[in-house]
């Protein structure tokens, strides 16, 4: 038996995540690509909202999407329906995607230059706030059905997060949902969260959702050789 | 949240620094985990059992050391402990925080052989 000794490490848990993450980015990075990672519950209606998002954005650029679930097909078909190319990856006992599995995604995927990459996370408020996926942004989605402490509730989520879209706004006038509350208590836990008002169903807020889509890719362009040739097509 | 899988990364990075650092077996492992990182020590410490069993590190002690949530606050200018991520500063009760410890999830060190 050899003798025992310390080894000093230092290193992250998550480290082998943040590799395969880090790939992710520099292949978004090199392509152009803006890839966003979509979390919420379950049935905050983040599929519908993204169908609504390739309906708007259709002809102006390429999307594609990445679809997580734990079991079933049934989103990727959704999403395939609208014409945009998806791929589902589902999770077995997993509960949210890793970086291993998007990048996996990505290259069957054969994303186009200067496009969208929509990652639909599993529908959970908190596993997927911890893994990065290489995407420039996550997009919190809660439906006002949810109610208006959820931000308190799961707050690595809303933490994690740049962007909330407050969901169903359509059903506001049937419930007792405080609005304002609800962004009070996003802003406690990440005061720079940016929010925004949606309603998939009706096409509120449709279009600030694809101005900040249009701002977020500008951003995810810069110093990119299609940047100028984007600004000339405009 | 993840606690398994948590677990199961700690797993793989034992496996590689055992091919690397050439040990065959790991006595303790000492983890450090930020009150703010969303773990659960207590689902963590089941899950390592579990997890570990057959491996390397099956019979290994798990040390845990937990550390505090820290948070640059813009108003007062100063670094504060919190408890949570939505607690507000408190000298001044502003919630313009920014987490600066207590994230943490790391392998410190390990016992091998």
């Amino acid at each position: 038996m050899s003798q025992a000794r310390m080894v000093k490490l230092e290193k992250d848990i998550l480290s082998k995540n943040n590799e395969y993450a880090d790939a992710n980015r520099k292949m978004f990075a090199e392509r152009g690509v803006l890839a966003l990672n979509l979390v919420s519950s379950p049935g905050s209606g983040k599929t519908t909202l993204l169908c609504r998002t390739i309906d708007a954005l259709r002809g102006k650029l390429p999307i594609a999407v990445i679809e997580g679930d734990q079991q079933t097909s049934s989103d990727a078909d959704r999403i395939r329906a609208t014409g945009a190319p998806a791929i589902q990856v589902n999770t077995g006992k997993g509960c949210h995607l890793d970086a291993h599995m998007v990048g996996h995604a990505a290259d069957h995927l054969d994303l186009a230059e200067g496009g969208l990459l929509l990652v639909e996370n599993v529908g959970n408020l908190v596993c997927p706030a911890g893994f990065d996926l290489g995407e420039a942004h996550k997009v919190v989605v809660l439906s006002i059905t949810e109610g208006e402490d959820k931000p308190l509730k799961y707050p690595d989520m809303f933490a994690a997060a740049d962007l909330m879209l407050l969901n169903k706004t359509d059903l506001l006038p049937h419930l007792d949902f405080d609005v304002e509350a609800c962004i009070a208590n996003a802003r406690k836990v990440n005061p720079r969260i940016k929010v925004l008002r949606v309603s998939a169903r009706t096409g509120e807020g449709m279009s600030d959702w694809t101005a900040w889509i249009g701002a977020a890719r500008a951003m995810a362009l810069t110093g990119h050789p299609l940047a100028a040739e984007l600004k000339g097509a405009a | 949240m993840h606690e398994m899988a948590i677990c199961e990364s700690i797993r793989g990075i034992l496996e590689e620094e055992a091919a690397r650092q050439d040990f065959r077996k790991v006595g303790r492992v000492c983890l450090e985990i930020g009150r703010l990182s969303a773990v659960e020590v207590e689902a963590l410490k089941f899950g390592f059992d579990v997890v570990m069993r057959g491996s390397l590190a099956g019979d290994a002690r798990l040390e845990i050391v937990e550390t505090e949530g820290r948070a640059w606050c813009m108003p007062c200018g100063q670094s504060v402990p919190i408890a949570a991520r939505f607690d507000p500063c408190p000298d001044c009760g502003s919630h313009q925080l920014q987490v600066t410890g207590g994230e943490e999830m790391k392998i410190r060190e390990l016992e091998v052989s």
